[in-house]
């Protein structure tokens, strides 16, 4: 099969671009690795030296791990770029069954 | 490796078959070892109506009538009807995209070898100390009190076969999205390719639940965990709710393609393009999506609160509207066709009303107030018989009879076809329509024998001389396979004469290949529409070149094995000290054999265009 | 554009890990995995958070009393640190430069197998400080199935990524073996965004009580 490289007809011009490119992501992901050990930080903390009380911290986590998460699928697992589209579909639609199943689990599951 | 197209030997056929990961033969292995347990479910069928056919009858004891009734349930799912949906898509989707073969045929191999042995590990427990006897449902409570081996066959043979199941849906799915001939846009998919791909994305969903349900039963029965022990903390509705996440996207995994495959017999014997086509694509969607919202309703009684009960009553009513537009759609089709009534037909129009009754008593069971009522007698068991055999065994009937040229080169005798189909037809609705009366009465389900002067007599004993009408069916069926592969007529391309799907302008079996050259798809029904133009066959995509072929491989059957060995050892792990070395062994088996087939490079052979000619002028056939 | 086919710093496709049709299909048939995956430990956390704090008797110690902040923290800062060290080698496969490439995913291994030590060492203590086992209590066996599947995932990686770095370090890349590399650090970042839910839902949830 053929591969779709992006041709502007000078290969070095190309290399180049996709040089600065690369570097450029790789940057992005630094950023995004000490947003993300920031979020924990702040999760570790919540739980440690805060007295707030169990029902703000519990949600608060849960938000900083989804934010996390997040980040760990768009930039270090790429899914932002393009050609994710069946990936996104069925990630989700997995996420989908998968909070049904835990809703129903701390809901109907009472005995 | 360019030893293809040569005589070969029965041990040749076999190593061949053994290590194959074309998927025309892996479609045969399917439907071959999917027919034995077909076989082997039926017989156990049987059993139950014989012992069911008068009051107070001693056939056989309640303990292995629970052990029977248990292996006919998961043998006809996932042993019998599973793998031959799964031999209809391997045989067929391939074909109807126009694909060279599937994206992992490696991967297609090892699924079906799993669930051979996990099968084949299932339905050793008949011999080494009793099989299941907790139902096919299993639930915790019945099942981690049943004593013996019976229901650890059960854990990890399903387990050993699930994991098969989910390679092969993961399979599906790529091939479709990626390995599509130019020009078949997803909108130009035949519908049983889609309802394929429903299908897979519902298996790779719902079968990690009934994985977890599976490793939670093996952890409390043999490694002494907790999960289901109330005593110890535990739940044992867990269970259930894993095993109804899984088990009520299971019945659409299991309807979808019969509906697949009706949909490309109505629209070929009609002579008609399919009425609807796009309402039908949204319409199985819309079954996959709404499949995974209404488990509960097999639990209505289990007492998940009358909010939970409204919702998921609500949800399953919700069913029977795409499953309308799909029956409407059909009629539609018909109605101002030129039927044929081919064996494929007919159980095409019979599955209508048979499949409508079904669906009647669902909505009728989905009210969670009336369910309280209908719960666990046989009402239940004539619902889940009318919309299962009415609905997956008359679309796997039919698929047989329909694609049978196109897998084997040869047709099925239509005579005989049309007398099997009668007496299955009669067989079916003699056996389950009475037990609707049975359940309403109140006889509960899973009984294993009931008194006399209790109203039930006639009701079983009609119920018992159905079940042989279908006895005698399937055996005409048997007849009719054994005479005409003996005879083996050869057939050409489009051998029903109106084929309209990519898979018709196929030699008949298509050459290992599939396509010499990808064919350019114009439009839905590609071969139909090229044919109205009165062309021959397909326009070619691409030149003719080197077809890139993959390389058998005997390692998937290797990888099953050790499983297979682990499982025993798994079992016997508490009682026998050799236990520990065999499921570390087993495990050893697979975990090495899978390094090996990672390590060491594949990268298949080619078909020269030399030989590719060569082939065209001798008419050689794979 | 064949598997097989040598490569050349200037040469070397943008997209390696989706180059050959092969490559393709494993790309997605893979992501697909990794949806089954998701569904997999969803359901594992059900089970937990149905079966949390559920013991028979009052001796037996709930999760406010086992779990202490330090340890998991080690291990979160460990495990996400190898999320970014893989990251930095696919960044050096699509750059073709093997040797930094192994360097990375060497150091990823690392990171993973202090985790997993740490991860034994914890169980461990659980087990002899607190005889919290996978068998005393339904909460134990929750606790034990989703974190060791979790391990167990770690584990699998591990053998995964050394197989693969092993077998391929005397030929270098190519467009047969970039995909093998690529999948397997989807795999990793897949066992990192486990355990962000891991520290979020068992162990810090657990301190919280």
């Amino acid at each position: 099969m053929a591969n779709q490289q992006p041709t502007s007809g000078n290969p070095k011009v190309d290399l180049e671009y996709r040089r600065r490119k690369n570097s450029e992501e790789m940057r992005y992901q630094v950023i995004t690795f000490s947003l993300m050990i920031f979020l924990t930080l702040i999760a570790f903390a919540a739980v440690g030296f805060s007295d707030f009380s169990g029902w703000f911290i519990v949600p608060f986590i849960i938000l900083l791990a989804v934010i996390q998460v997040i980040f760990q699928l768009y930039y270090f697992m790429h899914m932002s770029h393009k050609g994710h589209e069946a990936p996104q579909l069925f990630l989700y639609s997995g996420v989908l069954v998968g909070a049904l199943t835990l809703l129903a689990f701390m809901t109907i599951v009472w005995w | 490796m360019s030893t293809y197209a040569q005589k070969k030997g029965a041990g040749a056929v076999i190593w061949d078959f053994l290590t194959t990961v074309d998927h025309k033969k892996i479609a045969i292995l399917y439907l071959i070892a999917g027919g034995f347990f077909f076989i082997v479910g039926g017989l156990e069928a049987m059993f139950i109506r014989i012992q069911l056919a008068i009051p107070d009858n001693n056939f056989v004891s309640a303990g292995v009538y629970n052990e029977i009734l248990t292996m006919h349930g998961t043998t006809m799912i996932f042993l019998a009807a599973m793998p031959l949906v799964f031999a209809f898509m391997n045989a067929v989707m391939p074909l109807q995209i126009g694909a060279r073969d599937v994206a992992f045929p490696f991967l297609n191999s090892l699924g079906f070898w799993l669930f051979f042995f996990g099968g084949v590990f299932l339905n050793l427990s008949w011999f080494l100390g009793g099989a299941p006897d907790a139902g096919w449902t299993s639930y915790a409570s019945l099942s981690l009190a049943s004593e013996g081996h019976g229901i650890d066959f059960y854990v990890l043979g399903l387990q050993i076969s699930g994991a098969g199941t989910l390679i092969g849906g993961i399979n599906f799915l790529v091939t479709i999205i990626n390995m599509r001939a130019p020009g078949m846009t997803y909108m130009r998919m035949p519908l049983f390719t889609w309802s394929t791909f429903v299908v897979s994305a519902l298996i790779l969903f719902a079968f990690p639940p009934l994985t977890i349900g599976l490793f939670l039963m093996m952890f409390d029965r043999m490694f002494g965990a907790n999960f289901f022990d109330h005593t110890m903390g535990g739940n044992t509705v867990i269970w259930e709710h894993f095993f109804w996440i899984f088990g009520h996207p299971e019945v659409y995994i299991l309807i979808l393609p019969a509906f697949g495959i009706f949909s490309e017999i109505f629209a070929t014997f009609s002579r008609k393009r399919l009425f609807g086509y796009s309402s039908m694509v949204f319409a199985t969607v819309l079954i996959g999506f709404l499949g995974f919202m209404v488990w509960a309703h097999h639990m209505f009684t289990t007492g998940l609160g009358p909010i939970a009960n409204a919702i998921f009553a609500v949800a399953t009513m919700a069913i029977a509207v795409p499953t309308g537009i799909k029956i409407f759609n059909w009629l539609f089709t018909m109605w101002g066709g030129s039927i044929k009534f081919t064996t494929p037909m007919l159980y095409a129009i019979a599955f209508i009303p048979s499949f409508v009754a079904g669906g009647v008593t669902g909505v009728m069971l989905a009210s969670a107030a009336a369910d309280y009522q209908y719960h666990d007698t046989y009402f239940v068991v004539a619902h889940f018989h009318y919309v299962i055999v009415g609905g997956v065994v008359f679309g796997l009937l039919a698929g047989t009879h329909f694609y049978w040229p196109k897998m084997f080169g040869t047709m099925l005798n239509e005579f005989l076809g049309k007398i099997s189909f009668w007496l299955f037809l009669i067989g079916f609705h003699l056996t389950f329509f009475i037990q609707h009366f049975l359940g309403l009465m109140g006889m509960p389900r899973r009984i294993f024998t009931f008194l006399p002067d209790q109203g039930f007599e006639t009701g079983n004993l009609i119920s018992t001389i159905g079940a042989f009408f279908m006895a005698i069916s399937v055996i005409v069926l048997l007849i009719n396979i054994i005479m005409t592969s003996v005879k083996n007529e050869k057939v050409g391309n489009d051998p029903w004469g109106d084929g309209r799907t990519l898979e018709w302008a196929l030699p008949s079996p298509p050459p290992f290949y599939n396509f010499k050259q990808l064919p350019l798809v114009r439009g839905l029904d590609a071969y139909w529409l090229e044919k109205m133009e009165g062309k021959k066959g397909m326009t070619p995509a691409e030149p003719l070149g080197d077809i890139h072929m993959p390389n058998n491989s005997f390692i998937p059957f290797v990888i099953s094995l050790g499983l297979f060995i682990a499982a025993f050892g798994a079992m016997y792990r508490a009682e026998h000290s050799w236990g520990l070395p065999v499921l570390i062994a087993g495990m050893l088996v697979t975990l090495l054999s899978m390094l090996v087939r990672s390590v060491k490079d594949d990268h298949g052979y080619h078909i020269h265009k030399e030989d590719l000619i060569d082939d065209n002028d001798k008419g050689v056939k794979a | 554009m064949h598997a097989d086919e040598k490569f050349t710093y200037e040469t070397w496709p943008a997209a390696p890990e989706r180059a050959t049709l092969e490559a393709k299909n494993k790309f997605l048939g893979f992501w697909f995995f990794l949806g089954g995956e998701t569904v997999l430990f969803a359901s594992l956390f059900a089970t937990y958070l149905a079966l949390k704090d559920k013991v028979p008797t009052a001796e037996h110690h709930l999760a406010k009393d086992l779990f202490e902040m330090p340890l998991v923290f080690l291990m979160t800062m460990l495990l996400l640190t190898s999320s970014l060290t893989s990251v930095y080698a696919m960044y050096h496969m699509k750059n073709f430069d093997f040797k930094k490439m192994q360097l990375w995913l060497g150091i990823t291994v690392l990171l993973g197998l202090a985790f997993l030590c740490l991860e034994v060492y914890e169980f461990n203590h659980y087990v002899h400080e607190f005889h919290h086992t996978f068998t005393s209590s339904a909460f134990g066996s929750a606790f034990y199935a989703l974190v060791g599947f979790h391990g167990g995932h770690v584990a699998f990686g591990l053998l995964w990524i050394v197989a693969l770095m092993v077998r391929n370090s005397k030929r270098g890349l190519s467009l047969y073996n970039a995909p093998k590399f690529y999948v397997a650090s989807l795999y990793w970042h897949f066992i990192d965004v486990v355990w962000v839910f891991i520290f979020t839902v068992v162990y810090l949830m657990g301190m919280v009580g």
